[in-house]
């Protein structure tokens, strides 16, 4: 069954390809927050933007922001890759 | 208007409206009762996800935490948001593909085993019941100081209230009420911000303002409180690792993220959406909405911080008289919030470093009992600390503050209008209550679907289920009653014990359920109950639940340094890899779940 086999790889690719956007949407998660906040505040907190010392910024206020537009990101991402393994996202109610 | 007269105008007039959306909204179905017929608009349900979320402790507790901790109450903030993307990534559109009803339900199907069923719904209802406790007490607060009724009344009216929209509007209700409740509570916790930035800054968004300089001119908002406060002997606001090193510090940001992301009642809101792709929008609006509180909380905890020590240090920095005290002072002292033991004998509050009292305040007597009040009319303290001088602080402090009272005093302290206090009560009714019927929802359908339904009462038709349903509800509320009527010793380590649980025990195995093909029922059911035990026990050995602590809970005696709010992260780690091990030496799943597996994967 050929048909079968090709519809198979397609969503081999897909998923592939998802769990590969995922692994770097999670590397500037872990950056935003442990990094950014964390990790780096100290050196971060030289710099200020505003009034805020940087690193405390991005503890307080940047990381929170920098979570949604990350989630948008990859929600625009996934969507190009349904199109491009042309895959419908069905309305499921079952 | 009296406050009292605008508080029941404001908090009559919120309730009336969750239950006429309640009436509105009437749940007919299973479908509708637990999963609102899969029909709920992404935005409509990222605020419902956003009320469902955010409770007592994020709209009364969380500014007045980071008034205290500066920097470090980024934990709170970096966790309760960043789990939101674990939420988007990992594991929302795959399990609204999965298309049941309950997170039970989807481990007990991945991993073919009804006791993977029972242990997760069990471990559900474990912490829903731990964290509503919590809320209804929350209720009983706001009610009593705001309305003067006792508490045990406040709770009894949350009660009923709750009752009314759950029982009866199942999620459906829940729901649209959620999103009523999301407006009443950001309009109430936005509105004071906006007034207190415009005050100190004059810049109108308190995202910005705690970035800008001060009105007086005396220099940058976050430099000037650094200053201030240091100078009275506390640790500095915006320098890092003063209150926990930053291995605990990440550990304990790791694990409410991963707590959030593995708790039922916000998972199951992800399920009552119509598409795969309307759940990952969805995750976007519910973390814009918890934004808008979560962006504008570090602003009000350092507002709120400046505008305590100037209000009770005065201009000069020299103690304000206690006669010349504002009234919300007198008026929380007579609820036992704050507190005041005139150390120097000079009439006048002094706020710096140290201990004022020896733990909690013990008054001599009952607020209207004149014979236990001092010469200036303070309520007399029987535990004052010993009135030394912290290290640094340039005199003894003199007054006690719960923390707890930063965002409800907040406006009062700001001198705001009436009505700007009326609000912000009926903001945190709102919180609490949201989040209670979520967690009473999802409890519900835990013992009516997962438990009744799929083990003991296989039988059960659809009318009997949703019977049940109602029943396990309203079990639930007064079950959440009595627990708030008659607190456990323990919940006040309920953060650490819910998240941490949700953390080593469901978020792993779920997650490696779409992840992984090759794990497997051994592996889940062993990862799940090593990591719960390890969790558990690490807590329960530092903070005694039940039992006595068994070593006292201080740095040098935790594992790597990490406290027992941040071991959950520890218990995810060992979850993973006992689940993972234990798969590979026995054998893989059938091929029926492997197909499962494959199934959500795709989204069309």
């Amino acid at each position: 069954m050929p048909e079968t086999s090709v519809e198979n790889n397609k969503s081999t690719h897909y998923w592939r390809d998802n769990v590969r956007l995922i692994l770097l949407c999670l590397l500037i998660w872990f950056l935003l927050s442990f990094g950014a906040g964390i990790l780096f505040v100290e050196v971060l907190n030289r710099a200020s933007v505003g009034g805020y010392p940087l690193g405390f910024w991005f503890a307080q206020q940047g990381s929170i922001i920098g979570f949604i537009l990350l989630i948008l990101f990859y929600n625009y991402r996934v969507r190009k890759l349904e199109s491009k393994y042309s895959i419908e996202d069905a309305n499921i109610s079952e | 208007m009296s406050l009292q007269t605008l508080t029941y105008i404001a908090v009559g007039a919120s309730f009336l409206l969750y239950i006429g959306i309640a009436l509105w909204s009437r749940a007919k179905t299973t479908a509708e009762f637990y999963v609102a017929g899969k029909g709920v608009h992404p935005i409509a349900n990222g605020m419902a996800t956003a009320a469902d979320w955010m409770s007592a402790a994020s709209f009364i507790s969380m500014a007045g935490l980071i008034a205290f901790l500066g920097y470090e109450g980024g934990v709170y903030l970096m966790g309760w948001t960043g789990g939101y993307v674990l939420l988007a990534l990992l594991l929302a559109p795959y399990l609204r593909k999965y298309g049941k009803f309950s997170v039970p339900e989807f481990i007990g199907d991945r991993y073919y085993s009804s006791a993977a069923r029972l242990v997760a719904a069990v471990c559900l209802i474990f912490i829903s019941f731990t964290y509503v406790a919590g809320q209804m007490r929350g209720v009983g607060i706001v009610f009593s100081r705001f309305l003067e009724v006792d508490i045990d009344t406040g709770l009894y009216i949350g009660m009923a209230i709750v009752f009314v929209y759950a029982v009866l509007g199942g999620m459906r209700g829940i729901t649209y009420t959620q999103v009523a409740q999301y407006c009443v509570l950001i309009f109430a916790y936005t509105v004071p911000a906006v007034f207190l930035s415009l005050q100190f800054t004059g810049v109108m968004l308190p995202q910005i303002g705690l970035g800008s300089e001060m009105v007086d001119g005396s220099g940058p908002l976050l430099e000037k409180l650094d200053q201030v406060i240091v100078d009275l002997g506390f640790s500095s606001y915006t320098a890092p690792f003063n209150d926990m090193s930053m291995v605990n510090m990440a550990a304990i940001t790791l694990a409410l993220m991963v707590g959030t992301a593995g708790l039922p009642h916000v998972i199951v809101r992800f399920f009552t959406v119509p598409s795969v792709n309307d759940a990952r929008r969805s995750a976007v609006w519910a973390l814009v909405f918890i934004a808008v509180l979560y962006t504008t909380a570090p602003a009000v905890g350092a507002l709120a911080r400046m505008n305590l020590v100037d209000t009770i240090n005065g201009p000069a920095q020299q103690g304000v008289p206690y006669i010349e005290m504002p009234q919300w002072f007198k008026t929380w002292e007579n609820s036992g919030l704050v507190a005041w033991h005139d150390h120097n004998g000079d009439g006048r509050l002094q706020h710096a470093a140290g201990n004022a009292v020896d733990g909690k305040p013990k008054f001599l007597g009952d607020p209207d009992d004149s014979a236990a009040r001092g010469q200036w009319g303070q309520r007399l303290l029987s535990n004052p600390f010993n009135g030394l001088e912290a290290a640094a602080a340039p005199f003894s402090n003199e007054v006690y503050i719960d923390r707890d009272i930063m965002v409800l005093a907040n406006p009062e302290i700001a001198g705001l209008p009436n009505w700007v206090i009326a609000l912000v009560a009926a903001g945190g009714v709102a919180a609490a209550l949201s989040t209670a019927a979520g967690l009473l929802l999802v409890i519900s359908v835990a013992v009516s679907h997962d438990i009744l339904k799929s083990t003991f009462a296989k039988g059960m038709n659809e009318k009997q289920e949703l019977a049940a349903g109602r029943i396990a509800a309203a079990i639930a509320i007064i079950i959440a009653g009595f627990l708030g009527l008659n607190p456990p010793a323990f919940v006040a380590q309920v953060v650490a014990f819910a998240f941490g649980l949700a953390a080593s025990s469901l978020f792993p195995v779920i997650l490696l359920g779409i992840f992984s093909k090759r794990v497997n029922k051994w592996g889940a059911i062993a990862g799940m109950s090593v990591g719960l035990i390890f969790t558990m026990a690490y807590i329960i050995y530092f903070k005694g639940v039940f039992i006595a602590p068994l070593a006292e809970n201080i740095p040098d005696n935790w594992l790597l340094g990490i406290s027992p709010e941040g071991i959950g992260s520890v218990g995810m780690i060992v979850n993973f890899m006992v689940t993972l091990g234990v798969s590979r030496l026995t054998s893989p799943p059938p091929e029926d779940v492997q197909a499962m597996v494959e199934r959500i994967r795709q989204p069309g």
